[in-house]
Formats: C-alpha cells, structure tokens, sequence
C-alpha cells in the first residue's frame, strides 16, 4: 500500500443480538475498508472472547462468546481494535480460474454479447483481462463476491430465474460477476464454467476462494476465446 | 448399528452444529432445538453436543441392533418401544432387535432421539450435523430414508452397572409462543405504525418455512427508508425483513450473510421455542433488553448443567 491519505467515512457499531458486535461502513464500497476489515477479522478471529467472524461488504460481524449485558463495553473494544488496525497487513493469493467460456457451458454469453454490443470474443477477453477482488464469501459454501468487474460488461439478471445452475458456473449478475459452487437455482447470466472444485467439505481447506484473494479468468481454449 | 425403519417427514443428524467456517460461507446447521439435543445426550451419558437424530414431526420408527441406552426429548410423540410406551424426558435401556415407534406429535414439532455413543457418522468441518443446503455432513448430506443404517459410536460413560440400570426421567423445558426479541439495527427504518405492529401482531408461522428459515404472516411491516444494504453477517435468531414486509426468522440452516433489514434479533435462549410452535399457529414477540437476554441464557445453561449434575454427580 502507498502512503496517500484516504478519508474514509466513520463507522457505525451496534450489536447483532446478545451475542454479536458489528462494524459497518455506508456506501459507497471502499476497498481500503474491506482491506482493513479483512486484517481486523484476522486478528479477531485468535481471541478466546470471539467465536469467529463474519466479513460482509464493508462490514464485520463478529460472534461472541458470551452474552453481553451491556453494549458500550463490547462497542468501545471494537472501536480500539479498528482504530489499531490500519498497520496490519493480510497476505493476498493470486488464484487463476480457468474457464470454458460460451456455448453449451456458456448459454447466456450471446444475450450477454447483445446486451453489451460486443460480440462475444469481446466480451470473453473484456471478463478475462480484469484482476477480481474477493471481498467477501457468503451465500453459500465458497461463493465469492467479487468487485471490480468492466461496467462494460453490466448485465441485468435473468427476468426468469434457472430451477438449477450447473456448479462452476462463471455468471454475471448486474455489475457483479462470480461462480456457482453449487447446483443451486440462479438468476445471473451465464457466460461459461469451470472444471475447479470451489468447495469441498472433506479438503483441509474446503473453499477455493477466501476474502481477500485476488483472481484471474483464464480461457480454455475449448470455449470461446 | 441401528436402521431406520419408517423414515418420518424430515429427519436428520444433528449435533450442536457448526463454528468457524462462516466466512466460507458455511452455514452453521445443527440441532434446532439445543436444549432438548443437549438433555437427550445427558440422559444417556454422552457428552451434550453429541450427534442425535432430529425428527419432524413424528411418524418416526427405528431399529437397535445394540443393547444400548437411549432418551427421547422434544416433541411428544406417543412414542412406544415394542408397543410399551416410551415417555419423553426419561431414558430407557434397549436390547438388541428393539423398535421405536413415533407417532404424531402430542405437542411440539420436532424430537431428539440420543443413543450412548452418539450417532458416529464422520466429523466434517468439525461437526456430524447435515448440511442440507450444501450437501455435506450427517449421513451423506441428506434426509434420513427408509433402510438407513446409522453407526453408533463408543460410549464414554458407563450406565450399566445394577443400580443405573433402570429408566430415568428429568424435567424438559417447556416452550412459549411469546418469544424475547432485542430490537435490531434497522428497527427505527420502519414506520412508527409498523413498529408498533411488530410487537403487537400475532404473527402466524407459515407452512412455507424450513430450517432455513421461519416466515411470518401477518401485518406488512413498511419500512420509511428504500436504500439497498450492503450484504452482511447473519446468525441464526435474525429477524429479516425483506421487500413484501413480512418477517423472516433465520434459523440453524440460514445463509452466512444477507442483504434485508434486520428489525430484532430473537434471543438465544428463546430460540429453541420455535424449533416447537406448530407451523399453523401464531407468536408474538416481546421486548427485551441486553442483561434480560443474557440472564435467560445463564439461567438455561444452569438447568441443564443441574440436569447434568442430578445424573452424575455420585
């Protein structure tokens, strides 16, 4: 990180129940924030008070040990923690994820292409030529919600959502972009899929993903590219 | 070993459920009611986070191929054993080649079934709790099925000596459809009208939940503001609050993070009631402050510690 001076907005604190403390910003998203937020959930995560913690989009929620009877306590520890957490720095991993884009693995890429005016070449070297921050996972086991994605590639989602999307679907939803995990029912458009396994309960580490990480799209040369 | 004879509407393994894997995106699952999986895993000497059986709404038959001990808590299911009756709140030596029988509920929703040495499917991420979203966990990340065969585990205390071999009962806590509720971030969002509503309307569990998530009928809750949140944690207890106005709680199956207003928060200690209100009928939430949430917590984890120590302690 370079030394500019970044103003970013006060947070707001409040409890979540008796036994949760949340930190969270207003929009509009900063990275900066989430950077801090991913150090301070690190360092919180180690704590005999904390069970563990949830990133969200420039926020944290963090799940306590014991009720709380009152907030003031809890909020101000937080507060310290935050307020202390600007020199911590969070290792970042580079992940590639090599995708099959268009065609059968790909059934939205033409609606995409058409919506963008691209053709669908464009639109595969457009997703594939930007590096995507995981900010956070949630949704479900190793979903990934990525900023960053070209507003050129802006697509609205599926006025009909699909019963099943296959798991390792690359899809676009509005101005995010990110992968199925699971066959689950889906909305996002459907540009293309990869064979990497993004969850698995019985690996030491069950999610391909984490927050924080950053990835790449790579093309296969099977699919459009 | 046992074997499910007659599988029920939806019955799972269940232990205490998952820590540690949220910001994965794992959900937590486990037993929806605790104090009762806790309770049934005391009766039979186990450790209370033991891995039980989660049975909804009875119609439940299994077979023991052990002589082992076993206690039935939760919802009362008429439930016999070799067509003596079983009563929930107690436990029972069974032999080898016996069969437990459920039938509908009496009162309650769903019943916790415990056996000495716990259900042994595998750990997955530190927990034998099934995962029924993500597909993992319990016996192959599914609902029980006719012909199942669940492995017991080894039992880490020792009920059989003479004195100990005979049924023994303790007190279940009861539930109440008058549930406590700490008043959540995005409560002051909502109209004065509609915060009034939320604590007055008797709100009615719609047919339409799960162990995901419990909905509610009744008043539209509007809200005054329509900006959009940014996604956050969320916990099981969660009082949503999404487009159409009618709440949604979220329970042991939830996502790890939502998007929707958070009107109240259900406190811990009162979350096992809903695993037990009938679907069909109504709650009413009531307010409660911080040190009254925490106290109902305490005074719970004593009732089952003395449970515990009633069972134990010479």
């Amino acid at each position: 990180m370079n030394n500019k001076k970044i103003v970013s907005p006060d947070p707001h604190f409040y409890l979540l129940g008796e036994k949760a403390v949340v930190i969270a910003f207003s929009p509009p998203i900063s990275l900066e924030i989430q950077r801090r937020i991913w150090a301070l959930a690190k360092q919180l995560s180690g704590l005999d008070e904390v069970v563990e913690v949830v990133p969200g989009m420039n926020n944290l929620t963090v799940l306590l040990t014991y009720p709380q009877r009152q907030a003031a306590p809890i909020i101000n520890k937080l507060k310290k923690r935050w307020e202390g957490s600007h020199a911590i720095e969070v290792p970042t991993r580079c992940i590639d994820i090599y995708v099959t884009y268009g065609k059968e693995l790909g059934p939205d890429l033409p609606f995409v292409a058409k919506h963008c005016g691209m053709t669908e070449k464009q639109v595969v070297e457009c997703h594939a030529s930007s590096t995507y921050t995981v900010y956070f996972i949630g949704f479900q086991p190793g979903f990934a919600y990525l900023g960053d994605m070209p507003a050129a590639l802006h697509t609205p989602r599926r006025a009909e959502p699909r019963l099943a999307v296959p798991q390792g679907s690359i899809a676009i939803g509005g101005s995010q972009t990110g992968i199925y995990p699971l066959v689950t029912p889906g909305g996002w458009q459907l540009i293309g899929q990869t064979q990497q396994p993004l969850f698995d309960p019985t690996a030491a580490s069950p999610t391909l993903l984490q927050p924080g990480d950053t990835i790449r799209f790579i093309p296969n040369p099977e699919g459009v590219c | 070993m046992l074997t499910i004879i007659k599988s029920g509407l939806l019955t799972t393994v269940q232990d205490s459920g998952r820590t540690g894997y949220r910001q994965l995106g794992i959900s937590q699952s486990g037993a929806l009611d605790l104090p009762a999986l806790y309770i049934a895993n005391l009766l039979v000497g186990n450790p209370r986070d033991y891995a039980g059986i989660e049975i909804t709404l009875g119609q439940f038959a299994v077979q023991f191929h052990q002589d082992s001990w076993i206690a039935l808590t939760g919802a009362d299911c008429n439930a016999t054993l070799d067509d003596s009756p079983l009563w929930t709140g107690w436990r029972y030596f069974v032999r080898a080649g016996q069969q437990l029988v459920l039938q509908q509920p009496v009162r309650g929703m769903r019943s916790y079934l415990a056996i000495s040495g716990g259900i042994d499917v595998p750990v997955i991420l530190g927990s034998r709790s099934t995962d029924l979203v993500a597909k993992f966990g319990g016996l192959d990340g599914r609902i029980l099925q006719n012909g199942d065969e669940l492995p017991i585990g080894q039992p880490v205390r020792f009920l059989d000596d003479q004195k100990r071999k005979k049924s023994i009962g303790v007190q279940q806590l009861t539930f109440d459809n008058r549930i406590r509720v700490l008043s959540g971030p995005e409560m002051d969002q909502f109209s004065q009208q509609s915060q009034r509503n939320f604590w007055r309307t008797n709100w009615h569990l719609s047919p339409n939940s799960n162990r995901m998530g419990y909905r509610l009928n009744g008043d539209q809750l509007r809200r005054t503001s329509d900006s959009e949140l940014l996604s956050h944690g969320v916990l099981p207890g969660v009082i949503q609050v999404p487009h159409n106005g009618q709440p949604i709680i979220l329970l042991s199956d939830a996502q790890t993070t939502g998007g929707y207003p958070k009107i109240g928060t259900i406190i811990a200690a009162d979350l096992y009631c809903l695993a037990q209100i009938p679907l069909g009928e109504s709650i009413r939430f009531r307010p409660c402050t911080l040190a009254e949430a925490a106290e109902a917590l305490e005074k719970q984890q004593r009732f089952i510690d003395q449970i515990e120590w009633g069972l134990y302690a010479d």
